[in-house]
């Protein structure tokens, strides 16, 4: 059962050397990374279906125990972001066969999608803080060299911002996570939770949880950290764009809900307020951002903003049905904004052009990618009876129960604020008269339908059956606002009652 | 000597953060450098400072005797290390790149992407 736990990271890492072997052939290297990512798939839901009936997984791959070793955990928030990542993974490496060109494929383009998505696997899996670091790192260089490689302007400029800023995030993470040893005396996640369990009310703990809070914050794009996000997800081919868009930011957010739902849980009161203000700054600045835009992958940019204020909704409340809606919004919207930007570059092709005013007649010409449009959109804007309307009504319940009703107003606002931002796209790109210029179409490629197609009908199934999804995410809620579980897990039996930790303050002298 | 440190950490990371402000791409990847380096040697100082003590056990023993060098941060600072040098190299070459089709050095010329 653990090796569940490592296959995750070896699918991707021999998929991405098999493919170095076949580098001149890119026929050979799309069907090894079709295949490689199809088996990461099954591992993942494999590895779902083990933490759902066993309960949370958690191997140490030196076989040194933890806290000392390398450990690996997989809870239900993990194992469904796996899941979610390895699903990604196949859809676009499929797109990708059909638009990326072989000027960008000689470069390495299959190989470093595959790092990219190790590196996901890795930073869902991991159990030590030190581990999310690197893993980070891997996935940061993958992307860095996804984003930039074609050298066009563009790309160039926007790489310099995303590249900077991101490199001051992970050293701000790296800082904050030696702080933490110097403070504790360990970085392994479960470790930490039981020492800083009953730690006596600390104002140093608290800063460092916030040194924290602002690394993680520019990496999922939290307000107003985010500037790096639409300078540069609109540069790079769809392919990338769609995977960078489904994934990276809900690596930041999964890192924000494990520390704060794990480790920094000492001073709520504080810490869980400044992240639901930001979550509401969040959403709010992201649909306004989406609405002053004129280009279909500027204004999507903007809307994953929005909804990674969404996402971390539920962990600002802290509340069990708070962070379960969380779970269900982010799966959500790791489907949807992956899709949408999916579309956007079929409708690049299509229509000519990512300007809404160069565009238009869509809807006459192709009814059926109007149709596959329409699914997403709607689903992003929370129309019943699509997966997002679910999300945004947990999240709404879990706000009003605890009692935060300017949270509820703001995310209500949003979503009408949403809906304005996609019908924008709807009725410039789709329903307006095809202008004057209309230079050869070019034609409708059909391997770029089958993913959007996959993506569409799940939200539309999420949405209409949503009793599966929804116990999983309440599962994953109930296992994350109880960490005792997760620290029997790694540390085994009887390290999980909460102990005085008397090491704190004074920093660990071995 | 923690407290000279200390101020000297506190100082580069003032550096690195004002040399990445700056409109040169060439100051900003000095900045990036400096920045990086300040982390290192704030995880170093920060598991405190000790000389001479190798944290070795000895034939017999079981367990070090008194207090030695804590071996785990200078594994996080060389690991660190690394992967920042890597970093490193790649900006440095994504600059030259962006240098060279641009053709300035001046991150104010490169705003056709912000929003």
């Amino acid at each position: 059962m653990k090796f569940l736990l490592v296959l995750p990271l070896l699918i991707p890492l021999t998929t991405a050397a098999l493919c170095l072997l076949a580098w001149r052939r890119a026929r050979v290297q799309l069907w090894l990374c079709v295949a490689g990512a199809a088996a990461l798939l099954v591992t993942a839901a494999a590895l779902l279906m083990a933490v759902w009936q066993n309960g949370i997984l958690a191997t140490q791959p030196g076989n040194w125990p933890a806290p000392f070793g390398i450990t690996l955990v997989a809870d239900l928030l993990s194992a469904i972001l796996v899941v979610l990542a390895a699903l990604m993974g196949v859809l676009v490496t499929i797109y990708s066969g059909a638009t990326i060109d072989s000027r960008r494929i000689a470069f390495g383009y299959y190989p470093i999608l595959q790092i990219l998505l190790m590196g996901v696997c890795g930073a869902f899996l991991t159990g030590d803080i030190f581990n999310l670091y690197v893993w980070f790192e891997v996935m940061l260089m993958a992307s860095f060299v996804l984003l930039a490689l074609g050298g066009e302007r563009a790309q160039l400029e926007g790489a310099i911002k995303y590249v900077t800023l991101n490199l001051l995030a992970s050293t701000l993470f790296l800082s904050a996570s030696g702080l933490l040893y110097a403070l504790v005396g360990t970085l392994n996640m479960a470790d930490l939770a039981v020492k800083l369990q009953g730690a006596p009310h600390s104002g140093l703990i608290t800063t460092l949880s916030m040194l924290f809070l602002v690394s993680f914050g520019i990496k999922a794009g939290l307000f107003p950290l985010f500037f790096w996000l639409p300078a540069s997800y609109h540069t790079p081919p769809f392919a990338v764009s769609a995977i960078f868009a489904g994934l990276l930011t809900k690596v930041g957010v999964y890192s924000l809900i494990r520390v704060f739902t794990l480790i920094f849980v000492g001073d709520t009161e504080y810490s869980h307020t400044i992240i639901l203000v930001l979550s509401a700054l969040t959403m709010l600045s992201g649909v306004l951002g989406a609405l002053a835009q004129n280009e279909v992958r500027r204004i999507l940019s903007f809307l994953i903003i929005s909804g990674v204020g969404f996402s971390v909704m539920g962990l600002g409340l802290l509340t069990e049905a708070g962070l379960a809606a969380s779970v269900f919004y982010i799966i959500h919207s790791i489907i949807v904004t992956t899709a949408l930007f999916l579309i956007s570059g079929v409708m690049r092709r299509c229509g000519g052009g990512e300007e809404l005013r160069k565009l238009g007649g869509l809807y006459a010409a192709y009814p059926l990618l109007a149709l596959l449009f329409l699914l997403p959109a709607l689903s992003m804007a929370g129309i019943p009876p699509f997966s997002g309307f679910i999300g945004k009504l947990a999240l709404l319940r879990a706000a009003l129960e605890s009692g935060q009703y300017t949270i509820a107003a703001v995310a209500l606002v949003v979503s009408v604020l949403t809906l304005l931002a996609l019908t924008r796209i709807w009725s410039e790109a789709f329903w307006k008269e095809a202008p004057e210029i209309d230079e050869s179409k070019l034609a409708f490629q059909p391997q770029t339908l089958f993913p959007i197609a996959t993506l569409a009908a799940l939200t539309v199934l999420i949405g209409l059956g949503a009793g599966p999804v929804w116990t999983l995410s309440q599962r994953a809620g109930e296992q994350l606002s109880n960490p005792s579980q997760y620290v029997r897990a790694v540390l085994g039996d009887g390290k999980a009652e909460p102990k005085v930790a008397a090491t704190v303050a004074g920093g660990q002298t071995p | 000597m923690e407290t000279v440190l200390a101020f000297a950490i506190g100082g580069l990371y003032a550096l690195g953060l004002y040399l990445m402000m700056r409109r040169s791409i060439v100051k900003l990847i000095i900045g990036l450098a400096i920045l990086a380096n300040a982390a290192n040697l704030l995880i170093f100082t920060s598991a405190g400072l000790t000389r001479g003590r190798t944290p070795m056990i000895g034939a017999q023993e079981t367990a070090v005797r008194g207090p030695v060098a804590d071996p785990l941060p200078q594994a996080l600072v060389l690991t660190a290390i690394v992967i920042g040098f890597a970093v490193l190299a790649f900006t440095a070459v994504l600059l030259k790149r962006a240098y060279q089709t641009v053709g300035a050095d001046d991150l104010d010329e490169m705003k056709a992407t912000d929003t």
